[in-house]
């Protein structure tokens, strides 16, 4: 009784946490000044907070069947965000979607004006 | 023989996840894995990643706690940013050189430093194995610094874990020649 | 678990609501793609977070679909919004630059 009632309570934890993680990337969404650090933003609720849900479910749910396709989920996540992010990222840095005013130095732009 | 090796690890790993697919540990799902993973690498060859390293289990275990770690520190500095945060934030795009340049390392050191947020790969140079970085909430060089100083530790980490000897000591003479700062070398 | 449950849904509504704003606010492409990102992980917790309410796991092969197919639309436009895919990132310039050269 005792050890259900603590799993329960771990996998609550999980949950709010992760939810949290999600409104915090929607805020940051909205509120942060230039594109890239939007993508910044959005990589939480993509790693920690899904990571941080999937393993409340795997508590909640408990079966082996079901855990193996949570780590899958998990794994598969983690694999193709920064994928994805990498491509947004160069398209915008290409594209000149960033703000430079907001940037300290950019080594990227000395690199690229060296190109011949 | 080195592509042999390499095949050998792609099965295995094509097997592991078929098995987490049916989700039984059987002989069954071990054999039918086995199978369908030699069929798909005979029927969509790969193209060449070479592994030359071994799995390291202590080196394993010390990158992933050390990742999971900066993964919540990071998140939940970036959602006090988010929700709290007054002023617009600086950025920097930083080029990081690494020391071992292996297609492989470059990916696993590309992976963990764009899961981890507040950094996000914005392009890389994969000739010379220098990924740019743009760094979110940079205030000043003391934060540049120690920026380049976690990437290297990533990497350092990453070899420790599944890098050979040979990129071991490449990444230890590297990590003695850089000293305090600089992140060119 | 109920109380959780409820305040979890609040939470990723909420989320999923402000990304919405962001799609449609825009400005470029690029930032409505990453909201669509973001929509699309807040799903996968959403969906998560119900099977896990309701100890029920018939959702969980779909949260497989998403996780592996997510990242390929966001790639794909990506491409296209790239105004020159061809072009090297420096290669040439970082080899003979004196700063970065050396480190084997």
């Amino acid at each position: 009784m005792g050890v259900a009632a603590v799993l329960d309570a771990v996998a609550g934890f999980c949950l709010l946490g992760g939810a949290l993680l999600s409104l915090a990337a929607g805020v940051g969404l909205l509120r942060f000044p230039d594109l890239l650090s939007r993508m910044h933003a959005a990589t939480k609720p993509q790693v920690l907070g899904l990571l941080l849900i999937l393993t409340g479910t795997a508590i909640r749910i408990g079966t082996v069947v079901d855990i193996t396709t949570l780590v899958l989920v998990g794994v598969f996540q983690l694999i193709t965000a920064p994928v994805a992010a990498h491509m947004v990222g160069r398209a915008a840095y290409r594209a000149g979607l960033v703000r430079r005013e907001l940037l300290l130095t950019d080594e990227l732009a000395a690199a690229r004006g060296r190109e011949p | 023989m080195a592509g042999t090796r390499d095949r050998l690890v792609a099965v295995a790993a094509l097997t592991v996840v078929w098995m987490l697919l049916w989700g039984s540990f059987s002989w069954l799902t071990l054999f039918g894995g086995l199978l369908v993973s030699v069929l798909v690498l005979a029927v969509f060859p790969l193209p060449r990643v070479t592994f030359a390293g071994r799995l390291r289990p202590v080196g394993l275990l010390r990158f992933a706690v050390r990742f999971v770690v900066d993964l919540w520190v990071a998140s939940f500095q970036l959602a006090w940013t988010a929700l709290a945060g007054r002023r617009a934030p600086r950025s920097a795009v930083l080029a990081l050189r690494l020391a071992v340049r292996s297609d492989l390392n470059l990916t696993m050191c590309a992976e963990a430093v764009s899961l981890v947020p507040g950094s996000l790969i914005v392009d890389l140079d994969r000739a010379a194995g220098v990924l740019y970085v743009h760094v979110f909430d940079v205030a000043g060089p003391a934060d540049v610094a120690r920026f380049r100083r976690e990437v290297r530790g990533i990497e350092r980490r990453i070899i420790g874990a599944v890098g050979s000897d040979a990129e071991i000591a490449v990444v230890e003479i590297a990590a003695a020649q850089i000293g305090d700062e600089g992140g060119s070398r | 678990m109920i109380v959780v449950a409820v305040i979890a849904a609040v939470f990723l509504a909420a989320a999923a609501g402000m990304t919405l704003v962001r799609i449609v606010r825009g400005p470029s492409t690029l930032d409505r793609i990453v909201a669509m990102d973001v929509l699309l992980a807040i799903t996968v917790c959403a969906i998560a977070a119900e099977a896990a309410y309701s100890r029920d796991a018939t959702g969980l092969p779909i949260l497989l679909g998403l996780s592996l197919l997510g990242a390929v639309g966001s790639v794909a436009v990506a491409r296209f919004a790239d105004p020159a895919p061809r072009s090297g990132p420096g290669r040439p310039a970082s080899r003979k630059s004196g700063t970065a050269e050396g480190g084997s």
